[in-house]
């Protein structure tokens, strides 16, 4: 006989992958890329394609040149560089988005030792620098082509902007939930967003407890801020893509579910102060990646109690 | 009761031997019979090589109060004592025998005679039985415990939560006289007022079986318990059926319970009714590598390869044999290890289920947290081992830890959780001991320092 292989128990492993999983979002965000290819046009192909090909690359040569096993095969980076490419406007040059590609990649993911290892989440970093380094670029939130003809409150503004200037109505609900407003790639439609929550909720990717905490609390919270329309702002703006893909990111959050709670309300908290106090572009982005920094503690102070287990003396 | 239930896994059941009643093989030429079939002092052997040796027969007495007899599984001669390889990789003490393909039963077999609790204990520590669901401490010391008063509560464990694993399951359908005849001694004899069966709901003819066994006996209920893996862990068995929660470090019986295998139940009443102990074992035989599974009635002693033989043989080329179930079974490295006391299945596995896939970055997904039964968090405690960070591992609990697996069959990156939480716990115990010999050398020098100062006085 030939030899035996010997391991430790168990011998038996679950379906479930990392490459499984990253598989999943993906499918879970393609609701909302077909809407942006819809909303903003083929250059959403074109920015999604690149952006994802760009951090693959970023990890791959990363990895070549440090001599580390290659792991682009997980589809990690994949995510990132769509989620990227999700947060800019479709007239994105395509270079500037690249160098949110390699930031969030090398300087936020590899940096800090690949996949599991980093305190922040990549995509949202990658984000911050380019809003900061290219804010005209970033801020040039492009009109769906096919609502050229009517002029109302969203063609000039962003729905958001809109409802801090008290000039949304219930009128506009329909049109944040397809999507048809100025805004960037991937954020606009509400409905396609929540599809892929669901999805990732129905296969199990995620517990819903970050997203609907997170969307809940923006709303109770911009109601006692005082905001002109709480609902519509929760529909409006990065929200429900941070609150369903963002903040959601297992490395970054929370592992118990009284922690993803905290840490759902957290970000609401944030996103409604910044929203109502002070500037609403980034609220979401900022909102997250504070909460992010916080999440050791959360672990910490939400720790399982072991079953049976005895405080040591 | 509406208590939280502890977490688990649902594994794949592959219970594909569950209708199958056990066949009997005939006497392999040669058993190897360790000392060392259980939890404590091996046991010392009382025949010499050349004798000749009866079924039944003794042939090493319990080596300690935590320790069992051995009796001869098959007739023959004893062709020799030496030291052989276990499974976990210490060598051991066996003897081994050579059948004469008779299996004459030893002359000497009665029943023993049972009057009392004492007597009842004794008759238990001479059966040779010890917990046959996979831990292998003897019941003896298990069932003899100071203060009858204490036992509120006795679990029979019929869960068989392992995939593939079905001799319990067997036992529950074929040998329901002795499990009811067992559970009658443990009333007359310890005074056991409540008995719970706690069996797992995918084997509903178990659950009728023992159902109609208990509603034709006093203080007896079954309880069929969601198959959710390890719902036949000790634990979280004692909780499901009793809400009952055993502390860290204590045994059941400090939460006024005792737990017994059904198996164990009834090869104990077997031998109270028969005189004949503990010398066979009903295994499964399964796996991807094995030609016709089977349950197979095998004397102890009997090595895996002779159980194989008698299953066909394999189907395509063994790439990994276990001891026991696929969760926790223990790997070996040949097919020449014996079929033991505490041994219930062995199965070999094709390339497909032996290879495991490597293990990728940890992606903090919490699915180990989620998975644990006893509310652990195993990729911590890795974090923790991989520091060598001993107080924290202490702070995590890290020896709650029963090895069940949960956390590494859900783990998306596929991490050794459960292998590093035994060496995480050989940390804490290397810890523990270096910490004990250290306080020991500062008694013994302050003890002689005082002795100096007394003797200048």
């Amino acid at each position: 006989m030939s030899e035996l292989t010997v391991s430790v128990s168990p011998h038996l492993r679950g379906p479930r992958t990392t490459q499984k999983i990253m598989l999943d979002v993906l499918i879970a965000l393609c609701p909302a890329f077909a809407a942006s290819i819809i909303i903003f046009g083929w250059r959403s192909i074109l920015l999604t394609g690149v952006s994802a090909a760009a951090c693959v690359a970023c990890e791959y040569i990363w990895e070549r040149l440090m001599k580390q096993p290659i792991t682009v095969g997980d589809l990690s980076a994949v995510v990132t560089g769509v989620l990227l490419a999700f947060n800019v406007p479709s007239s994105m040059p395509l270079w500037e988005l690249i160098v949110g590609d390699i930031v969030a990649i090398i300087c936020v993911k590899m940096l800090f030792g690949g996949i599991g290892c980093n305190f922040v989440n990549p995509a949202l970093v990658g984000r911050v620098v380019m809003f900061f380094s290219f804010t005209g670029d970033m801020t040039n939130y492009q009109f769906p082509s096919m609502m050229a003809d009517k002029v109302d409150a969203l063609s000039s503004a962003t729905p958001l902007a809109a409802i801090r200037a008290g000039e949304l109505s219930w009128d506009y609900f329909g049109r944040l939930l397809l999507g048809t407003h100025g805004g960037v790639l991937g954020e606009t439609c509400a409905l396609a967003l929540i599809a892929g929550g669901v999805y990732l909720c129905v296969r199990r990717v995620i517990k819903p407890i970050i997203p609907l905490a997170y969307l809940g609390s923006t709303l109770v919270f911009g109601w006692i801020f005082g905001s002109s329309h709480p609902v519509l702002a929760v529909f409006s703006g990065g929200l429900m893509l941070g609150a369903i893909f963002m903040a959601t990111d297992y490395v970054t959050t929370p592992t118990t579910n009284i922690g993803k709670l905290i840490f759902g309300i957290g970000c609401g908290l944030l996103t409604a102060l910044m929203r109502t106090f002070a500037s609403s572009a980034g609220a979401v982005t900022f909102s997250i990646l504070l909460m992010n920094l916080v999440v050791p503690y959360i672990n910490d102070l939400t720790a399982p109690k072991p079953f049976g287990g005895v405080e040591a003396k | 009761m509406n208590l939280p239930k502890l977490h688990g896994v649902h594994v794949p059941h592959r219970k594909n031997t569950a209708q199958m009643p056990p066949q009997r093989m005939n006497a392999p030429q040669t058993v190897t019979i360790p000392m060392s079939m259980h939890i404590g002092a091996p046991a010392d052997p009382v025949v010499k090589v050349g004798e000749t040796v009866k079924v039944g027969q003794l042939i090493a007495r319990a080596g300690g109060f935590v320790s069992s007899p051995v009796y001869a599984s098959v007739s023959g001669k004893v062709k020799k004592i030496d030291d052989m390889l276990m499974s976990t990789g210490r060598f051991m003490k066996a003897i081994v025998i050579e059948s004469d393909g008779e299996q004459t039963p030893y002359e000497g077999l009665t029943p023993p005679e049972v009057t009392d609790f004492q007597s009842f204990i004794n008759a238990v520590r001479d059966s040779g039985v010890v917990g046959l669901g996979g831990a292998g401490f003897p019941t003896a010391v298990k069932l003899g415990v100071k203060d009858l008063k204490q036992v509120e509560v006795v679990v029979v464990n019929g869960a068989e939560c392992e995939p593939y694993v079905t001799s319990d399951t067997r036992t529950m359908l074929d040998d329901v006289k002795w499990i009811r005849r067992g559970i009658e001694l443990m009333q007359k004899f310890m005074g056991v007022r409540r008995v719970v069966i706690g069996i797992e709901k995918n084997k509903p003819e178990c659950v009728k079986s023992m159902g109609d066994m208990a509603s034709a006996m006093e203080g007896v209920e079954v309880m069929a318990l969601p198959a959710l893996y390890p719902q036949g862990g000790e634990k979280v068995l004692i909780y499901h059926t009793t809400g009952r929660i055993v502390p860290e470090g204590k045994l059941p019986l400090d939460a006024g319970a005792i737990v017994i295998n059904c198996t164990t139940l009834a090869a104990l009443a077997k031998y109270m009714d028969t005189g004949m102990p503990l010398v066979e074992k009903v295994v499964t035989v399964d796996g991807s590598a094995v030609k016709e599974p089977k349950n197979v009635i095998a004397p102890i002693g009997a090595s895996m390869q002779s159980l194989f033989d008698f299953c066909g043989g394999f189907k395509s080329e063994p790439k990994k044999v276990l001891y026991g179930g696929p969760m926790m079974g223990i790997a070996v490295p040949n097919t020449d290890f014996p079929v033991m006391k505490n041994t219930n299945a062995i199965l070999a596995l094709d390339e497909k289920d032996a290879i495991l896939p490597e293990p990728t970055a940890c992606i903090r997904c919490g699915s180990c947290v989620d998975a644990c039964p006893l509310r652990l968090m195993p990729a911590a405690i890795e974090a923790a081992y991989n520091k060598r960070n001993v107080d924290r591992l202490r702070e995590l609990h890290a020896n709650l830890c029963m090895e069940c697996g949960c956390c590494a069959f859900v783990c998306p990156a596929k991490r050794m959780l459960v292998q590093t939480n035994k060496l995480a716990k050989g940390l804490i115990a290397a810890d523990n001991a270096a910490k004990k010999a250290e306080a020991d050398r500062k008694a013994r020098e302050a003890a002689e320092k005082a002795e100096k100062e007394a003797a200048v006085k």
